[in-house]
């Protein structure tokens, strides 16, 4: 007779990590806990989880190894002045020294007063990665923009990973207050790192009247994977624009929640995923539009060659008050090869009746008489394709208004696919 | 220029060219007309290089190199350039983007410099003047909401800024009124010179008021049937084809 032993790979992954040393109340601390212990990896029975496969990620034995390489290079440059702060495996490692303008408070977490940490949103730890992130962060950046402040330095927050099996989990709150006016660029890269994954969590507030864009830039590279949220409380009159941008990794998973909670915003998520190899990127979004008179705009575009997979689910709930809500959302995908694949799903509930939304995916290929077309006057069919994904993309390229982070995406393209751009 | 021997082209394991002659020189103009489904479109695709269509038997020498060995983009590289009968809209790419790419990669083909931005932008203001096509059409996404007159004007704008040594036009007149015709004739008959040379592939007489041809050919059931001076484009016009195709069945 044998007996059937149910395993935890949570249980096993967790025993390897440290718990957090940021001050989090105690009752944050024991929620996060108490999901976590009666809780294990998602299949992909669960919904939120149907194409993206965690065992990669529950399989890794995070490693106690706490030394950081000191060979890798750790900036990035973006070919500006920014305000710069590196975070190498979860552990703050370089600091802008730059004096801060007024209004702008930037700190490590851990230097963070009790206060301060509580002001924090979104202590809700039932889900797996927020819970995760909250209970194991080892550090993170405390922004805080004040009421009519315009930062007029981009602040630029870089995370590496190096190594083998490491694992870490960064937390961020950025809160803008009451008419400020900040542009903030997160990059991530994992060089010549294996099996590492990283939980990155960024808290916004955006507040009333404020302004806010997000560039993120994933150049994760294969046998790496990260899962990251974005969490965002949009007030009244305010302006809030995510672009994320995902090059590589064999498995990243963004989930974006932006819930607006004040009239006459107005909210952008913008997304492009150009993957190759065996890349696996999953993008899920949640737009829920609680009061009247917002408008939100997502527009999400993929091209998948090798046998990479794209995921995107978008969902957008217009709540029964939201009255004239405009919200639109898009989808389109190019599959490369007969190998790749994308899952789309955009969702949209509405529970107003006097709003306008519309959502919509496409899947195709590339046009092969457009393609003819440009190799009968002379252009190879490599720079024809390249053209056609060139034009197909620019659309989501175009939101992003720093010239600065598009060249570093067209460097990033010319490295990785060999485009060149004239 | 162009010599074609005993050509047999088929798609899907249909015959549509099954055995065509044609020999055009530097400086010339051809005619070569045809009732519907003859091969007229069939031919030209053949010579862009369209992979659909499979070559069974004939050769194609273009200035003394084997046309049937060159990949498509080689073809146009070389200085063969096909109007297309249905040009493609192509959204996102703008029509100077793409040509200064298709002009940059036939220049470093010949082994000859990259265009400069400047000498690049007067070429577009000439050659689209040429054709009397609003510069800005020629900024705008490759034939994404042209009108069909723009489409075709636009075909020979990108054949003014390449400069072919042997032009296709695959039935550059059809769906074109009076005045897009003249205008589009217009510019094909200044690009000419004795250096280069013409193939104008039609379904009417009316064209060749326009572009005067110095040889018309018939095609039909995939072959030239008979070729003569401009003066058979009129009795075309005038008799129909049904006398071509009793001729031939009568052998």
């Amino acid at each position: 007779m044998s007996t059937l032993l149910s395993v935890n790979k949570l249980e096993t992954f967790r025993s390897h990590l440290n718990k957090t040393k940021i001050g989090f109340s105690n009752g944050i601390l024991e929620n996060a806990e108490s999901f976590l212990n009666q809780t294990d990896f998602p299949t992909t029975k669960v919904e939120d989880w149907k194409y993206t496969r965690l065992n990669k990620i529950s399989g890794i034995q995070p490693s106690n190894d706490t030394t950081l390489d000191t060979d890798v290079i750790l900036d990035y440059d973006l070919g500006k002045e920014t305000f710069k702060f590196i975070f190498q495996n979860g552990v703050l490692c370089s600091s802008s020294d730059a004096n801060l303008p007024e209004g702008l408070t930037i700190l490590p977490l851990e230097d963070c007063t009790q206060e301060q940490l509580a002001s924090i949103p979104y202590q809700d730890n039932n889900e797996l990665f927020v819970a995760l992130n909250t209970f194991y962060c080892s550090s993170g950046l405390y922004i805080e923009v004040k009421k009519n402040t315009v930062v007029n330095k981009t602040i630029h927050i870089h995370h590496i990973v190096s190594g083998e099996n490491m694992v870490n989990h960064v937390k961020h709150f950025i809160n803008c207050g009451t008419s400020s006016n900040c542009n903030i660029i997160l990059t991530f890269i994992s060089g010549e790192a294996k099996n590492c994954m990283s939980n990155v969590l960024t808290n916004v507030v955006v507040g009333e009247n404020a302004k806010l864009n997000i560039d993120k830039l994933q150049l994760e590279n294969d046998g790496n994977y990260g899962v990251f949220n974005e969490l965002t409380e949009i007030y009244a009159n305010a302006n809030f624009t995510l672009n994320t941008i995902t090059l590589g990794g064999t498995l990243i998973r963004n989930n974006v929640h932006a819930e607006i909670k004040g009239q006459n915003v107005e909210c952008n998520l913008n997304g492009a995923y150009l993957l190759k190899g065996s890349a696996h990127v999953d993008n899920h979004t949640l737009i829920e539009h609680q009061v009247p008179n917002c408008n939100s705009n997502e527009l999400y575009k993929g091209v998948m060659d090798d046998k990479s997979t794209g995921v995107f689910n978008g969902k957008v709930i217009v709540h029964k008050d939201a009255q004239k809500t405009n919200a639109f959302q898009s989808n389109a995908n190019v599959l490369l090869s007969k190998d790749a694949t994308i899952n789309t799903k955009p969702e949209l509930e509405i529970y107003a009746d006097d709003v306008k939304c519309s959502h919509g995916s496409t899947t195709g290929q590339l046009d092969e008489n457009a393609i003819f077309y440009l190799r009968a006057r002379g252009v190879s069919e490599a720079s024809a394709r390249q053209l056609l994904v060139q034009a197909f993309i620019e659309d989501v390229l175009e939101k992003i208004e720093d010239e600065n982070v598009v060249n570093c995406i067209h460097n990033e393209l010319s490295e990785r696919l060999g485009w060149s751009f004239n | 220029m162009l010599t074609i021997k005993n050509l047999h082209a088929s798609i899907n394991g249909k015959e549509i060219l099954k055995g065509l002659n044609l020999e055009v020189k530097a400086g010339e103009v051809h005619a070569i007309m045809g009732p519907n489904g003859a091969g007229k479109s069939t031919l030209a695709s053949v010579l862009a290089g369209k992979e659909d269509y499979e070559i069974t038997e004939g050769s194609v020498t273009f200035d003394g190199k084997d046309l049937l060995d060159l990949e498509t983009e080689d073809r146009a590289r070389e200085g063969l350039f096909l109007a297309f009968q249905y040009p493609v809209e192509i959204p996102g790419v703008s029509n100077v983007n793409f040509l200064r790419t298709a002009i940059n990669e036939i220049r470093e083909y010949r082994g000859e410099e990259a265009i400069s931005a400047k000498d690049f932008m007067a070429l577009v203001r000439e050659k689209s003047a040429l054709v009397e096509l609003d510069s800005k059409l020629a900024t705008r996404s490759v034939n994404e909401g042209f009108s069909g007159g723009e489409k075709k004007r636009n075909e020979i704008f990108q054949m003014a800024m390449l400069e072919p040594k042997l032009a296709i036009l695959d039935e550059t007149d059809s769906g074109l009124d009076i005045d897009a015709l003249r205008i589009v004739a217009n510019g094909v008959n200044k690009l000419k010179s004795p250096k280069n040379a013409t193939v104008v592939i039609t379904h009417y007489q009316r064209l060749l008021d326009y572009i005067v041809p110095d040889v018309v050919h018939v095609l039909y059931d995939g072959k030239i049937v008979k070729s003569g001076p401009k003066e058979l484009a009129l009795e075309l016009e005038e008799k129909g084809y049904d006398w071509i195709k009793s001729e031939v069945e009568a052998g």
